[in-house]
């Protein structure tokens, strides 16, 4: 975060609520995130935690008409909220792109993946179909796809799943975005592939000088990717700052508990690990106040009477927390 | 409520005493056919070779654990242990008894080995209440309703499942953590000897799953259990195995004792998985990939060594020749380099 330039993306009190018949699930409480030009920023937590809807908030991809958003989201100085539909299709692609978990379900099955990449390419920038084909094998050569010419032709049934995500990460930058978004898009991939796309991801970034949000629940994931990392628990962040200030000295009490299960020879032989009770919460019931609160083993009365403020602790780090404060 | 269940426990005895193992599974392979069509442009083999040849020793009270990438037949394994599916070729020897035989008839060893699955909601009966689905096993064995019942409330009450809220409710009624609970309780209805894994902790969120990972060794302990963990997760691996057995392609390339493998891995493979695990420390973070590349088709594996296409240390002789496991203090390893009368030394680089 500089302080002398804009930030990118900018989100203010970000609020999502989805309308799931009589029930309305709070999926975001307000969510204050900025990521610099050329930064990697990570949001963790658990399912329901809100790192998936903040992404798709940040490129409208809710339905909207069982969504409320409420809150401000600036992307490269343009209020995201405020665009009409050709203003959106415009941003996405463009401005910002999005990977995702399971490409084989986000590509098109019945198009070639070069012929997909064509197609972005041309809508967007209004290139020949000559010069689209060009900038498709030249997007394979930049993720590294062996043999590029041959598997531009490929179905992406007919590709391995870590191929699959490199043709994912080409059809993603197309169109040279400022900001990609990632959703787990290691999760679904083997250990041994898992590091190749992340190291790919850390190239690209570093090279196109790609702002990066990467949403993961894995927090080695995590670690190799990210400048800078979010924790998020119940639709808000309770706790962020530099990687490295967050491994070495964590200071929310669920983001402690949460990395104290994974930092190096925490899983010690025969000793029992270390757990949180319970369950992450119902975001249809949220608890009012912190609502860590009910699994936390430091929750005194003041916890539930309102939700906690984030406060700094340190340069760069804030933390969401009554005992903090 | 521990009297419940010991009173309704069926004791299997430990025939041939702790030294021999409680399963043996010798020459194991299964391929399955693909349906050709002639117009269809593959090449190379007409089978999913997924298991081609494993042996391996679950000794009785361990937890041996199971590693490898996805299409590399740990679970297809799993499912021929469990005969699920019945195997091509090969031999499972369960407690000294050939499994099938007279000796112990398939019904019989079913009551002894039991299985988890990665999805804990496909893995339930969602018409079923979830006393009635662990109650199920013990029914089908010959047990009264009641005393099925009472089993079914003791185990979910010793897996932190309350009876009195829980047991009448439906699958959909229940967190992931809880329903892994249930699928738990059920494979311990019928007081297993065995039981099977099979990515029973990799869908649940970091909180929930150390709680299953605890559970699992308090349960270990108060049944006597011996376990075969499956899973991608290197470090939960370590965690709870005695020994590790790691696959490549449908073989065992590396056998031994957990902190062995991990602390000194002697197949190249091993070695490779075990760098690809995130560092944890932003400070040292990796800098280069371990091995590049998917893992190759099991239609049509490379010959010789199946790993030597991504492997660093490769030769011309692991191309031409199939490496045997060869045995050392208890840690086994598939590769030519630990084979002494291998052609390795003397081979030429790989072209």
């Amino acid at each position: 975060m500089t302080a002398t330039t804009s930030p990118l993306v900018s989100i203010r009190n970000l609020e999502v609520a989805f309308q799931a018949g009589a029930k309305t699930v709070h999926a975001l409480n307000g969510v204050n995130l900025e990521v610099g030009r050329g930064e990697a920023v990570a949001l963790i937590g658990e399912s329901g935690s809100g790192k998936s809807v903040t992404l798709r908030a940040l490129m409208r991809l809710h339905p909207p008409r069982r969504t409320r958003i409420r809150g401000e989201m600036v992307v490269d100085g343009r209020d995201v909220l405020a665009m009409n539909a050709s203003e959106l299709a415009a941003m996405r692609g463009p401005v910002v792109s999005m990977v995702f978990q399971e490409p084989l379900l986000a590509l098109d099955p019945v198009y070639t993946v070069g012929r997909q990449i064509e197609e972005m390419v041309r809508r967007h920038t209004g290139k020949s179909a000559a010069e689209a084909r060009a900038r498709a094998l030249s997007l394979f050569e930049r993720v590294r796809i062996p043999s590029p010419e041959r598997r531009l032709q490929a179905y992406p049934h007919e590709m391995s799943g870590g191929m699959r995500q490199r043709a994912m990460i080409a059809l993603a930058l197309s169109c040279n975005p400022k900001v990609l978004l990632a959703d787990e898009p290691t999760t679904a991939l083997d250990a041994t592939v898992q590091i190749q796309i992340l190291l790919l991801l850390r190239e690209l970034q570093r090279e196109l000088g790609l702002a990066i949000v990467f949403v993961t629940h894995d927090i080695g994931a995590a670690a190799e990717i990210a400048d800078r990392v979010a924790v998020m628990y119940g639709g808000r962040i309770v706790e962020q700052g530099s990687m490295a200030d967050l491994l070495r000295a964590p200071r929310h009490p669920y983001t402690q508990a949460l990395l104290k299960g994974r930092a190096h020879g925490a899983m010690q032989k025969g000793q029992r690990l270390e757990t949180i009770p319970g369950s992450p919460p119902d975001l249809a019931a949220l608890p009012p106040g912190c609502s860590f609160a009910p699994r936390c083993s430091l929750a005194e009365a003041q916890c539930l009477a309102k939700v906690p403020d984030i406060v700094p602790v340190a340069a760069g780090h804030e933390v969401r927390c009554v005992r903090v404060a | 409520m521990n009297a419940v269940i010991d009173a309704v426990r069926v004791t299997h005895e430990d025939v041939g005493g702790p030294a021999q193992p409680l399963l043996s599974v010798r020459g194991l392979i299964k391929h399955f056919p693909l349906k050709r069509d002639p117009l269809s442009r593959g090449r190379g083999g007409n089978a999913v070779r997924a298991v081609d040849g494993v042996d391996f020793d679950v000794k009785k009270g361990e937890t041996l654990g199971v590693v490898g990438e996805s299409g590399c037949g740990k679970s297809t394994t799993a499912r021929l242990v469990m005969q699920l599916i019945k195997q091509d070729q090969g031999e499972l020897v369960f407690d000294g008894m050939a499994v099938g035989s007279r000796a112990l008839a398939l019904r019989e060893f079913r009551r002894q080995t039991q299985m988890v699955f990665q999805d804990s909601y496909s893995s339930l009966n969602p018409r079923m209440t979830i006393e009635d689905s662990v109650a199920f096993g013990p029914l089908v064995h010959g047990s009264a309703k009641r005393d099925a019942i009472a089993v079914a409330r003791g185990l979910l009450g010793r897996v932190g499942l309350d009876a009195q809220r829980f047991a009448g409710r439906y699958p959909h009624e229940l967190s992931g953590g809880q329903r892994q609970r249930v699928n738990i309780a059920r494979a311990l209805a019928l007081h297993p000897r065995l039981v099977i894994l099979d990515e029973a902790v990799s869908a649940l969120d970091k909180s929930v799953e150390a709680q299953v990972l605890n559970l699992l060794l308090d349960l270990k302990d108060d049944f006597g259990l011996t376990y075969m963990f499956i899973s991608h997760d290197l470090n939960v691996v370590r965690y709870i195995s005695d020994r590790v057995m790691v696959m490549y392609l449908g073989e065992v390339v590396e056998l031994g004792p957990v902190d062995q493998v991990f602390d000194a891995p002697r197949h190249p493979y091993t070695q490779a998985l075990l760098r690809s695990m995130p560092s944890m420390e932003p400070g040292q973070r990796t800098e280069s990939a371990p091995l590049s590349g998917d893992p190759p088709n099991p239609i049509d594996p490379p010959s010789g060594c199946r790993f030597h296409t991504r492997c660093a240390l490769a030769r011309a002789a692991c191309a031409a020749e199939a490496p045997a496991m060869t045995q050392q203090d208890g840690h086994a390893v598939r590769c030519l380099i630990h084979q002494p009368d291998s052609g390795y030394a003397a081979s030429g680089a790989l072209t």
